[in-house]
């Protein structure tokens, strides 16, 4: 890590600090939930500027992966297994004795056992992981039209299957999802008193998320991957394994989604088939190029301030035609992203030239 | 199954077919003079219907269709003219992502015109109950109506490309840009007609088949990866091969719910049919790996 890169995050740090402390000292706390969810948010959107801008695929599915994640923890959390237990499921008890299972009671008063949130959480990432490589490997092998095709279609897919399969709870989706205990202490949740603390596991887990992204894109990976969106050919025949590069930058993106799925629904305390919804994966689009493609500042940035504002109902019932009217208009103004028109440009003196 | 049963699903298959058809043929023609696939080819269909309902309220039904029809003509070389033409060399992202935001905002330019209310034109002739038996199935007028436009639409367009000027003019951009703007072709305005004539038929097909399957507002996101799915089946740019494509997977959608599988995941078969035919031949069932091994895929 140089000097820049510390100092950015440091203000980055004091930003997250200095937010919490101006809604604190003006009684405007309640912002800090909408915070929360677009920092969630936020983390998909790096993830997925690492594939766009760095790696140079299109992914118009990411909400499913996003839905893969929330949803599979949800369901593992919410589904009481006292019965597969009393019937001597073998494996539910296996579960049992290892301490992988809680009991608590539902809202109705009954007993209630099941999966750890994080059994449910790390499962939720393996399948993600296992979905990731099973898409990618055959999609990442197509280009330009059909890549954007193969995966909006990928994100239908799951879309579908939420809306129509019983035990996701079809077109309700599932509610009453229990907090997320990360640490004795330290619990995601949708608690008013737990605010504060769920603003800065948000924040931690972003940043962390961040810097982990802004290491890898400035190592031999990084380095490889700015070659293969270049020119793909070229870097080819430098040696690089492109096809594994762009599999694998596809599959820490998906995880970023997942992650981001599994906190957010913890913290909400329900996930819906809109979350997987196609027009939920063409916003992380959008938002990935505004942004700028390659600039995880930018995606930070934009994802932000967009999310929160989407989220605060700034846009009224013009939610979506402001993302797709803005993603007409970066594309054909200013197709390197907002922070890179020309203006911009000028007004830094035009000192770095980035390509 | 039954004889009757049999010949149900086959007129079925064959009514959703023509129309992913006709869709699929959209996505052809734009592709084929500009390598763009346009995402918003299922809002023109959208368009055509709603308006042509829209419109139908104070123009009778004839006159209300051809309006519509030239009405989204002009969307779509309108849509051409702001969004694409004066573009120097886009990529192929920026391209996918400005129709992709075309998309949207035809979308929601519809919702808050007609709102989310399910609409529909009335029948072209007799009501929702009239039915004619054919091979013992029962078959709504409607149908026929479909069938019989669309098989005349389609052969209309090939007589288009081969025989007049402007039909060929614009084959000979797809064949080679450069040449052909050699020969004092404009290209660009060829562009621009491919829009047009794009738009034209998927509002064709909005309306004809509104009375059948209701319009609304997000219809479409659906039909678009359908027929960008028949065209990958047939292989991008070639016509006939979606037509056959098309009743292909029309007929294999019908039957997939006379077999009891669930009509929640009947979206799911066409994309399946898309992703796996993306993967093993991404040049089409009836296309030429050669010829395809000149595209981008």
């Amino acid at each position: 890590m140089d000097l820049k890169k510390i100092t950015s995050i440091a203000l980055l740090i004091t930003l997250v600090v200095g937010i919490q402390l101006t809604t604190q000292l003006t009684g405007t706390s309640y912002y800090l939930t909408q915070l929360t969810m677009t920092m969630y948010s936020c983390l998909l959107i790096i993830g997925l500027c690492l594939v766009m801008g760095y790696a140079g695929q299109i992914s118009l599915g990411h909400a499913g992966f996003f839905a893969i994640g929330g949803y599979t923890s949800a369901a593992l959390t919410t589904t009481n297994l006292l019965e597969a237990l009393e019937r001597g499921s073998g494996c539910v008890g296996l579960l049992n004795k290892m301490g992988l299972l809680v009991s608590s009671t539902s809202l109705f008063g009954e007993p209630m056992l099941t999966v750890h949130p994080w059994l449910a959480c790390l499962l939720a990432i393996a399948l993600t992981v296992l979905v990731a490589f099973a898409i990618g490997i055959p999609v990442l092998k197509l280009k330009g039209h059909y890549l954007a095709m193969a995966t909006l279609g990928f994100g239908i897919i799951i879309y579908r299957i939420v809306l129509a399969v019983a035990f996701l709870g079809e077109a309700d989706g599932i509610s009453d999802v229990p907090g997320f205990t990360l640490l004795p202490g330290l619990t995601v949740n949708g608690d008013i008193g737990n605010r504060i603390t769920n603003y800065y596991i948000a924040a931690t887990i972003l940043i962390i998320g961040f810097v982990l992204l802004l290491n890898l894109i400035d190592s031999r990976v990084g380095r490889a991957l700015r070659a293969i969106h270049g020119a793909e050919d070229a870097a080819d025949a430098m040696g690089i394994n492109t096809a594994r590069y762009k599999l694998y930058t596809f599959v820490i993106s998906a995880v970023f989604a997942a992650v981001a799925g599994i906190l957010l629904t913890h913290y909400t305390g329900g996930i819906s088939p809109g979350d997987a919804g196609v027009m939920k994966s063409v916003r992380y689009v959008a938002i990935v190029a505004i942004g700028g493609m390659a600039s995880l500042w930018g995606a930070l940035s934009m994802g932000g301030l967009l999310n929160f504002l989407s989220l605060r109902g700034f846009f009224g019932s013009y939610d979506d035609a402001f993302f797709g009217a803005i993603l007409i208009l970066i594309m054909l103004f200013a197709p390197q992203g907002i922070l890179r028109l020309s203006l911009w440009n000028k007004f830094k003196g035009g000192k770095k030239e980035v390509q | 199954m039954s004889l009757e049963l049999f010949s149900q699903y086959i007129f079925a298959g064959i009514t959703y077919g023509i129309i992913y058809a006709i869709v699929a043929i959209g996505f052809n023609i734009i592709y084929n003079t500009t390598g763009i696939i346009n995402f918003a080819q299922g809002e023109f269909v959208m368009l055509g219907g709603m308006t042509a309902i829209s419109l139908n309220h104070f123009l009778p039904l004839p006159l209300a269709i051809i309006s519509a029809v030239l009405f989204t003509m002009l969307m779509g070389g309108l849509i051409e003219i702001v969004f694409i033409r004066w573009l120097q060399k886009p990529s192929v992202l920026r391209l996918i992502i400005i129709t992709i935001g075309i998309s949207i905002l035809s979308r929601e330019a519809a919702l808050h015109v007609w709102g989310d209310s399910v609409r529909a034109l009335p029948y072209f002739t007799g009501n929702v109950v009239s039915s004619v038996d054919i091979l013992g199935a029962s078959i709504s007028p409607q149908v026929l109506w479909v069938l019989a436009i669309c098989y005349c639409l389609v052969i209309i367009l090939s007589l288009f490309f081969k025989f007049t000027p402007l039909g060929r003019e614009m084959q000979a951009c797809a064949a080679n840009r450069l040449a052909a703007t050699l020969c004092g072709i404009n290209a660009k305005n060829m562009v621009t007609f491919s829009f047009m004539l794009s738009a034209a038929i998927g509002a064709v097909a909005g309306c004809v088949v509104s009375p059948i399957t209701s319009s609304q507002y997000d219809m479409g996101t659906g039909l678009a990866i359908k027929g960008f799915t028949v065209a990958v089946l047939g292989g991008l740019g070639n016509s006939m091969a979606a037509v056959a494509a098309g009743l292909l997977l029309g007929i294999i959608e019908a039957f997939s719910v006379g077999i009891g599988f669930p009509l929640a995941f009947q979206d799911a078969i066409a994309i399946s049919i898309l992703l796996i035919i993306l993967f093993v031949r991404p040049h089409g069932l009836f296309g030429n790996k050669e010829a395809a091994g000149l595209k981008e895929f």
